[in-house]
């Protein structure tokens, strides 16, 4: 048995001159937790939706637990969770997942999921009527209810309540501990970080870095404090070691990359007490992936 | 907390199995519908017992072994089109038919449910309709077969003609169009109003829509003027074949 659970090689996607995945590799293991993470617009549901057999490649090869995407074979094989939608307005909760089940051979029990997702109480309630984050936990277990190899998730936690999202997290590492194959979309970097086994970034319809959270973030530290705004920079750089880097982001947030040690720590300080600026919340931290995420793909909004 | 085994045990269940909870979906959502009972009941019931009452219409011979076929035809047209194109219309619209795509229930399963569950709705209509009918001193002839004949290949045509409006336009717009077309076939194919009634120069029109071809065809049979309908039946069976081919062809599921 092939080890990916889903393999993109390749893969182009154009809407007219518009083109939405631009040669783009993806590669998910098997009993793996992959989070394709990107910016609105950089190719991640036109990815994700070729996968799930929505849309057709313009080019490119695509295989989903070795089979092509549109193979009927497929179908009772990969659950999937639509960004939005996807139930009858007027259907009640119970009902709608009821009737998936039935669609499925060996179907997990509907209100045992539903109990588990918190809507028991919402059964006979009509989908038009739930909230948005009842919703979203709907197609969710819409989902699985077929006991899926394989899970696609896009934006999963979009619009989602605290409470919410953390089911949609407790329940992705119950899929991952079963040993389901998950594939999510999001744009939160925490859930991304908390979640993933793989991390796939990507922008304007390419991948530009991949690897497990740790990978990306790498091993490097950052010294991070808050003081009044607007400190000269440039004189605590010309104290520290060739190749440091210190940011003030947002303003009075200060961020000096490079050789975190204890005689950073000392200059920096010392600096300050020069200055006659009291720090607050002087903290020496690992880049988040929100950093690395930034910076690849810029900050300019789109 | 629940404990769910999530171990994959991936399966798709028997297509029947599959088919007939679609179908009970449907006829649910039917049933439970206010605005579709309105049009596959309601008006029905009103106008087979308004018609058959007062004496609006100049027939031979009792009014209701008139009206009652037409209205018959007209529960048909309610259900295989009128409420067939606005559910799925909305279907579409909502993203349903998409989700009913990614799970192992097949384009051919769903088409298999649709058709199924209009007619256990048609035959629901056609019960109480007949049961109406007859307390209004109905007394039908001809063989029940043919009749089940022309229902279903009336059937056939107001279906292929629905999914082709639902797999086309917006869901709004199938909304009114469907609608419209409800009340102007009402009017014109002959359901209460007897084809003659209207200029000699627009009959050939008339005659040749699939409503007055099943009401003329049904009425035939069940006042016992004539055989086999045939000219009924090529009419319907030609609109059959042509608007599911149309519907097959340009029906979008997105």
């Amino acid at each position: 048995m092939e080890d990916a659970a889903v393999e993109v090689r390749d893969l182009v996607k154009r809407y007219g001159r518009v083109t939405a995945v631009d040669h783009l590799d993806l590669r998910c293991r098997r009993g793996e937790v992959t989070s394709v993470l990107g910016p609105n617009g950089a190719g991640k549901t036109s990815t994700i939706e070729i996968c799930e057999g929505f849309r057709t490649a313009d080019s490119g090869s695509v295989r989903v637990l070795g089979l092509a995407p549109d193979d009927p074979e497929l179908k009772p094989r990969i659950g999937i969770m639509l960004q939005s939608g996807g139930v009858p307005q007027a259907a009640r909760a119970g009902e709608w997942l009821r009737l998936v089940s039935r669609f499925h051979a060996h179907p997990l029990d509907p209100s045992a999921l539903l109990d588990r997702l918190g809507l028991a109480d919402h059964a006979r309630t009509p989908y038009r009527r739930l909230s948005g984050g009842q919703q979203q936990r709907l197609g969710l277990a819409a989902a699985v209810i077929g006991r899926p190899e394989l899970v696609f998730l896009d934006e999963p936690t979009a619009g989602l309540d605290p409470q919410a999202r953390h089911a949609c997290w407790d329940m992705v590492r119950e899929l991952r501990a079963a040993g389901v194959s998950v594939v999510l979309t999001t744009h939160h970097m925490d859930e991304a970080e908390k979640l993933s086994d793989h991390v796939v970034i990507i922008d304007r319809g390419r991948v530009v870095a991949e690897g497990s959270p740790a990978e990306l973030t790498g091993a490097e530290r950052q010294l991070r404090f808050r003081a009044r705004p607007g400190l000269n920079l440039d004189e605590v750089l010309s104290a520290l070691p060739p190749g440091s880097a210190a940011k003030e982001s947002p303003a009075g947030h200060y961020i000096i990359e490079g050789q975190v040690d204890p005689s950073m720590l000392a200059t920096v300080t010392a600096w300050c007490a020069t200055e006659g600026v009291t720090t607050e919340d002087l903290s020496i931290e690992r880049r988040t992936l929100e950093d690395v995420f930034l910076e690849l793909t810029g900050r300019e909004l789109r | 907390m629940t404990t769910l085994d999530l171990s994959p045990a991936p399966g798709a269940a028997p297509l029947a199995r599959m088919v007939l909870a679609q179908a009970g979906a449907e006829v649910r959502a039917t049933l439970r519908n206010g605005e579709q009972l309105l049009l596959t009941l309601i008006i029905p019931i009103l106008l087979l017992v308004g018609f058959s009452k007062a004496p609006f219409l100049d027939v031979e011979g009792p009014r209701v072994d008139f009206v009652a076929p037409g209205v018959l035809a007209l529960a048909v047209l309610s259900t295989a089109f009128t409420g067939q194109a606005i559910a799925t219309g909305f279907e579409r619209r909502y993203g349903v038919l998409k989700r009913l795509g990614a799970t192992p229930l097949s384009r051919t399963g769903l088409m298999l449910a649709k058709t199924a569950a209009v007619i256990v709705v048609e035959v629901l209509q056609i019960v109480v309709l007949v049961l109406v009918a007859l307390a209004l001193g109905w007394s039908p002839h001809g063989n029940p077969l043919t009749v089940a004949l022309l229902v279903v290949l009336g059937t056939a045509a107001f279906s292929g003609l629905g999914l082709l409006m639902a797999g086309t336009l917006r869901a709004e717009a199938t909304l009114a169009g469907a609608n419209l077309v409800y009340l102007l076939l009402l009017a014109l194919g002959g359901v209460v109003l007897p084809v003659s009634a209207f200029p000699e120069s627009i009959r050939p029109l008339l005659e040749i829509l699939p409503i007055t071809a099943l009401t003329d065809g049904v009425r035939s049979v069940l006042t016992g003027v004539g055989g086999f309908p045939m000219g009924a039946a090529l009419v319907l069976l030609s609109w059959a074949v042509l608007a599911l081919a149309a519907a097959a062809r340009w029906f979008r599921w997105e």
